[in-house]
């Protein structure tokens, strides 16, 4: 028996989307060339984004100085041994302060290990932000209370948690935004291929911010892609990017702040690429010399991105000597308290190993906790 | 009291779980219209909607990260793996991030998510489709591990892995998803943590859990005409583990042999053997055996039934435990 057209589709799920799915294709597409809003001497260029407000882009500047400054500490520290290891950010301030200020108190941020100085210009405390390289444990801060996910190593797990996040408080009537930081080389991790089209599928207010600064390690980019732009990674998941100058920091915040309003408004998640530079070695126990030049390095220091919007704010009035001077200083007080906090040891209890494996200690800890008590009590009678 | 099959006993702990907590939600794959490829999710979407009982990408490192994020929002989510050994993509998820969540972040977060995986074999599944995938759960610490082996404890285990504030891998063996008995539903068992006597022995414990327990439990019937009486001790749950159980069941016996339908080598039997023996060598006549799958990659349906421990395999373990107090003659040739 032949089946009917009209039979197949009476059968055919009353959710069944038509196809095409949705419209034309182009508005999903990023930006032909990278979003400028200033040009690298600072000079303004006409764009279809609105600028952000003059206080706003002021306050960028001040983050933007004081993160450079907490970076170029960490780094310090490193090399004085009070951190295991430190992934530096410098030269990507304007993806790392503007990512951050996008967003609201209330919305949720899922950041990598690079992270650490978006981390503190969300105002988390920099030795709660610096607790895991120092390895006193593995997340310092309370993520819950401040909305920011524990810093992620394993690459590209997190996009799946802001997809999740934020489906579950949209399904709890909330508007929270999931703004999640990734890297150009874990965009080759499976985790973000299915976070995307999880956030996609579910219509999940997220921003996913690619800071693309070239190199995962020592890999660089052609190995990692052959598409025209990462940004182009959303049209086959149906999700809108677009693509920005990393080192533009007015750019970046226009973007940023465009996607998190898109998502927010609940047309489904958002994917910002944003073209930048790592300046420093993947960490300080990388040695850059290997696999990249000095011109290289050299050229992109000449793309600053503090410098690019100091030079905007101070031609258009809007910044003077004395704003500057007053950043600078804040920052070098910044810098001195944390350097003068992580120079004491906190005392880290080894008992406290057994305290959050589970909600509550299984017999088998248990046992363990009083071994390793009673070994510690031993050493301390030697003592 | 009704009879009751495994299926529809977990399909009723999945719907009172939904009825009672508005954090629960089901998700995976074909969990939603389909009701599940094996019906455990069966009339759940359409008796609590599309929100709180859905199908997803099939991507299952996606919806174990997905849960992971929907749990930081303050949801409950049970989601389904739908085979063993379809549930190796989403391996990266459970152990780095489900398993540790807890952990790295000192108690701030938590994931109580219950990642539902069909398990071990018996069906004629063709390959990829019968793993017994156990110990690599159990081996990573912030993971409960759970097997049920009866129709009430595949209710309440299942009851209890929604209700508990930890993450639970809650292993159902395919096996004996069809396998009914009497059970007045909604039921209450023992906790985690607690194993349960099956049957009392005298004479030696064959622990065992999941599937392997209704063999165990024939080949202690089967042991009577033996002249041995052979105390079966089901784990339900592989952790938190149940030591003072055990502990006591061989002390009183003397005489010890795991069970396990996964691959010996290193496995979960392995643990146990060496627990028993810390714990029971002055109680003991005998080494501690173990009866497992052979160390091979899971056999194909015709010859699958050369791989699982069956009643005769146990018995010749039982008959090993050195009864006339000479040494295990396998051991002496060897």
């Amino acid at each position: 028996m032949t089946t009917t057209p009209q039979a197949v589709r009476r059968q055919s799920p009353p959710t069944a989307p038509a196809f095409p799915r949705s419209g034309p294709a182009a508005p999903m597409l990023p930006s032909p060339e990278p979003v400028r809003l200033l040009d690298e001497a600072g000079n303004r260029l006409p764009s279809d984004y609105p600028e952000p407000p003059a206080e706003t882009l002021r306050e960028l500047y001040r983050r933007m100085v004081v993160g450079r400054r907490f970076d170029l500490q960490s780094t310090a520290l490193t090399k004085q041994g009070r951190l295991a290891v430190y992934p530096s950010a410098r030269g990507q301030e304007a993806c790392q302060i503007a990512g951050v200020m996008a967003v609201r108190p209330t919305d949720w941020v899922f950041p990598t290990y690079r992270e650490s100085m978006a981390l503190v210009a969300r105002g988390i405390d920099p030795v709660e932000a610096l607790t895991l390289l120092r390895g006193d444990w593995h997340c310092g801060y309370d993520p819950a209370a401040r909305r920011t996910a524990p810093q992620c190593t394993p690459l590209a797990t997190q996009t799946v948690h802001a997809a999740g996040l934020a489906y579950g408080e949209a399904y709890q009537g909330r508007d929270t935004v999931a703004l999640v930081f990734i890297g150009d080389g874990a965009t080759s991790e499976g985790d973000f291929h299915e976070g995307v089209n999880f956030a996609a599928v579910f219509r999940a207010p997220v921003v996913f911010f690619i800071q693309n600064n070239r190199y995962a390690i020592s890999v660089p980019l052609s190995r990692q892609t052959a598409a025209p732009s990462l940004a182009y990674k959303g049209i086959g998941y149906g999700v809108a990017s677009e693509q920005v100058d990393g080192n533009d920091p007015v750019a970046v915040l226009a973007v940023l702040t465009r996607a998190v309003e898109q998502a927010r408004a609940g047309n489904g998640p958002f994917l910002v690429e944003a073209h930048t530079y790592r300046v420093e070695p993947h960490t300080n126990a990388d040695d850059a010399s290997r696999y990249r030049s000095m011109d290289e390095v050299e050229a992109w220091l000449g793309r600053d991105p503090i410098a690019r919007l100091e030079a905007y704010l101070r031609g258009a009035g809007r910044l003077d000597d004395d704003a500057v001077e007053a950043v600078r200083t804040e920052a070098e007080a910044y810098a001195d308290d944390l350097r003068a906090r992580m120079s004491a040891e906190p005392v880290v209890d080894p008992l406290s190993l057994f305290d959050h494996v589970y909600a509550t200690p299984t017999p088998q800890l248990l046992e363990q906790r009083e071994q390793v008590r009673a070994e510690l009590a031993a050493e301390g009678g030697e003592a | 009291m009704a009879t009751v099959t495994m299926a529809k006993a977990l399909n009723a702990a999945l719907r009172d779980a939904l009825a009672t907590d508005e954090r629960v939600v089901v998700f995976g794959e074909d969990v939603g219209r389909l009701g599940g490829v094996f019906r455990i999710t069966d009339g759940l979407q359409t008796e609590f909607g599309e929100q709180r009982c859905f199908d997803t990408p099939l991507a299952e490192a996606g919806i174990v990260g997905f849960a992971v994020g929907m749990a930081m929002s303050g949801l409950r989510p049970v989601v389904e793996m739908q085979f063993d050994a379809f549930a190796y993509p989403a391996f990266e998820q459970i152990t780095s991030h489900v398993a540790k969540l807890r952990n790295r972040t000192r108690g701030g977060l938590s994931a109580p998510i219950v990642i539902r995986v069909p398990y071990a074999g018996g069906i004629g599944g063709v390959e990829h489709h019968c793993d017994s995938s156990e110990a690599y759960y159990v081996h990573t610490p912030g993971l409960k591990v759970v097997t049920p082996a009866t129709v009430e404890d595949a209710y309440a285990l299942l009851r209890a892995a929604i209700a508990d504030p930890d993450p639970v891998v809650f292993l159902e063996p395919k096996k004996l998803y069809f396998a009914s008995a009497e059970a007045a539903l909604p039921v209450t068992a023992p906790g985690f943590g607690r194993a349960v006597v099956r049957r009392p022995g005298r004479d030696a414990t064959l622990v065992t859990y999941g599937a392997s327990v209704p063999v165990a439990l024939e080949a202690a019937e089967a042991g009577r005409d033996e002249g041995w009486d052979l105390e079966v001790v089901d784990l339900r749950t592989l952790v938190p583990f149940d030591d003072e159980t055990v502990t006591a069941s061989v002390r009183r016996t003397g005489r010890c042999v795991v069970v396990q339908e996964a691959s010996g080598f290193a496995g979960v039997g392995a643990e146990i053997a060496a627990r028993v023996q810390e714990r029971c060598f002055h109680s003991l006549h005998a080494p501690v055996l173990r009866v497992a799958g052979l160390d091979i990659p899971y056999p194909p349906p015709k010859l699958e039934h050369v791989h699982l421990p069956g009643v005769d395999r146990i018995l010749d373990a039982v008959a090993r435990l050195q009864w006339d107090d000479q040494p295990d003659p396998k051991w002496v040739a060897a």
